[in-house]
């Protein structure tokens, strides 16, 4: 089901959470809210929820006016950076909570989270408590716990946040196979651009309570709305007075109309990847992203005098 | 690996001096005439009574402190309201207060000749002071704090990310509570009941002043024993000791009883 937050203000005493903020959420889409701590993201996926009431604005879930529902009739999945599993409870009656609650029959509710535990790799977790799970396992089973419901929408804070980096990693790519399966519109928190790039269809980048740029990953790394948002969703580097990706800016060993002279720092070698720190002539620093074969062809040197310019068409602002 | 020993020597002597020998001595006392002799000491028609009494005290005291405790705790913890802190504060108040001063206090507004509403209730019919419902009003008032102060701390670490996410699955205030918070908080309610039992079944000072110690009438455990011990009867008097402290042991080994179960959960 399509969302749409319209004009949404909330402030928590002096601090300015959400700045009249506007946003479609299309419906079956993936979104990643990403933006610094601070920015406003979690606050406005928890609006969404109902979990906090905005000052002002709207908000629509299915095309329906739900911003003064509780939580509780909106329908909504929702998964917590620390899980939020109900401890006293096993893994089968965590997820069968909402349909607990909704009395449905034994036997459906016991056919449901069968099924669900499989579809979130727990089958033959069903009796363990929560204790008893690694995070990861523990992050799955609430995923399964908010999908029993067969949620309108399923929105996830800061989801892999408090896990390990490989499994990070391994549920990203998890969660983008199962959003392909169930196509349930879902809108997920991040901080971590990598992850957003990774997962989402649609990106949104939030600052400071508003938002900087909606747009596919590409999008906000080719086509950058401002400093901002490209400083944000990659890395960069300065050149005469612009920024750009450091993958756009080229070496020359020959000095060339309009290319900057600069020493080479430091050459960094990263695998494939190799990282070259130079400084300018004016003293400034900057750097560079070429490849291993790169460096060998130019035979490039630390300590060596070389010549920056941008390649054709770089994406700046 | 001496400071070891050391820390052991002086935490047990701390509590053989104040705890284990005087008690031990009460087990002692009450069984130097026989078995027999303790044992008719305390099955007597006044003992009975008082121990009787005794139960009335904590089967009414405990249920309504353990009640109140909890809402109290919910209200200081999950809400922000003016008073608050106050209320916090207040909470503690029979901790502060001697138990003496609690009876005067009772005395003052539900005294019969010139209590606050004393005469008004004794013109219906309604007797306070010198009776049950008096007694268990000071039961009450010293067994407050237990439950409120148990149930804070561990409403403060559950937080409220379960509450939410029940609510977000679909559970109202009451499912919520019932369901999630309450299970949450059980031992910390669980522990809170046993200190508000073994404070009633030990409550004396307040007691005391509104009870008037009518012997088989108004008479409690505790002011039975003291009846007991001022009447020379010393047998009486430690053997009721005993089955007082025996009571309030099997309330603590029971809860230790339940506990394990917890640490797996």
């Amino acid at each position: 089901m399509s969302i749409v937050v319209d004009a949404v203000s909330k402030r928590f005493g002096d601090f300015v959470a959400l700045d009249d903020v506007s946003l479609n959420v299309r419906d079956g889409s993936l979104t990643a809210l990403l933006g610094p701590s601070g920015s406003g993201k979690s606050t406005l996926l928890r609006v969404i929820a109902g979990l906090e009431a905005p000052d002002s604005g709207r908000v629509l879930i299915a095309g329906e006016d739900a911003t003064a529902k509780p939580p509780q009739r909106r329908n909504v999945g929702f998964v917590f950076q620390h899980y939020a599993a109900f401890k006293h409870m096993t893994v089968a009656k965590n997820v069968a909570f909402g349909l607990t609650i909704r009395k449905r029959p034994k036997d459906e509710i016991d056919e449901r989270v069968d099924e669900l535990l499989k579809l979130v790799h727990l089958d033959g977790f069903a009796h363990r408590y929560p204790s008893q799970l690694s995070g990861g396992q523990r992050q799955r089973m609430a995923l399964a716990r908010a999908l029993a419901v067969q949620p309108r929408v399923l929105l996830l804070d800061e989801p892999f946040g408090a896990l390990d980096a490989t499994v990070r990693k391994e549920l990203r790519a998890w969660l983008r196979r199962l959003h392909d399966e169930v196509h349930v519109t879902t809108v997920f928190v991040t901080h971590d651009q990598e992850e957003a790039m990774e997962v989402a269809e649609q990106i949104v980048v939030l600052n400071d309570g508003g938002i900087e740029q909606v747009g596919s990953p590409r999008d906000l790394y080719e086509k950058p709305a401002n400093e901002f948002v490209m400083r944000f969703v990659g890395p960069v580097s300065e050149l005469s007075g612009q920024w750009m990706r450091p993958h756009d800016v080229e070496i020359l060993v020959e000095p060339s109309g309009g290319a900057a002279e600069a020493q080479i720092d430091r050459i960094v070698h990263l695998g494939f990847e190799v990282r070259v720190e130079l400084s300018l002539g004016d003293g400034e620093s900057t750097w560079v992203q070429t490849t291993r074969g790169r460096v060998e062809e130019l035979e490039l040197a630390e300590g060596q005098i070389v010549w920056l310019r941008p390649e054709a068409a770089p994406v700046s602002v | 690996m001496k400071s070891k020993y050391a820390l052991r020597f002086v935490a047990l002597g701390y509590l053989a001096l104040l705890l284990g020998i005087p008690v031990g001595m009460v087990f002692i006392n009450a069984f130097q005439d026989g078995f027999a002799a303790a044992w008719d000491s305390v099955t007597t028609p006044e003992a009975q009574h008082a121990f009787y009494l005794t139960f009335v005290m904590v089967a009414v005291a405990v249920p309504l402190n353990t009640i109140f405790g909890v809402l109290c705790a919910l209200a200081v913890v999950r809400q922000r309201f003016r008073g608050r802190a106050l209320l916090n504060a207040l909470v503690d108040l029979p901790f502060a207060v001697s138990p003496v001063v609690v009876g005067l206090a009772l005395l003052l507004v539900y005294g019969r000749r010139d209590g606050w509403i004393g005469p008004w209730l004794a013109d219906h019919g309604v007797r306070v002071i010198f009776s049950t419902p008096g007694m268990i009003l000071a039961t009450m008032f010293v067994s407050l704090p237990f439950v409120v102060r148990e149930v804070i701390p561990v409403l403060r670490e559950i937080g409220t990310e379960q509450e939410q996410a029940a609510a977000t699955l679909g559970a109202n205030g009451f499912q919520t509570f019932f369901r999630i918070t309450l299970p949450a908080i059980r031992w910390g309610v669980a522990y809170g009941v046993v200190l508000t039992t073994a404070r009633a079944l030990g409550e004396f000072g307040a007691v005391s002043v509104v009870s008037g110690k009518l012997s088989g009438q108004t008479e409690t455990a505790t002011l039975f024993v003291e009846g007991q011990y001022q009447r020379f009867n010393q047998t009486g008097a430690y053997a009721a000791s005993v089955v007082l402290a025996l009571l309030a042991l099997v309330t603590l080994l029971a809860m230790n009883v339940i506990k394990p179960k917890e640490s797996r959960g």
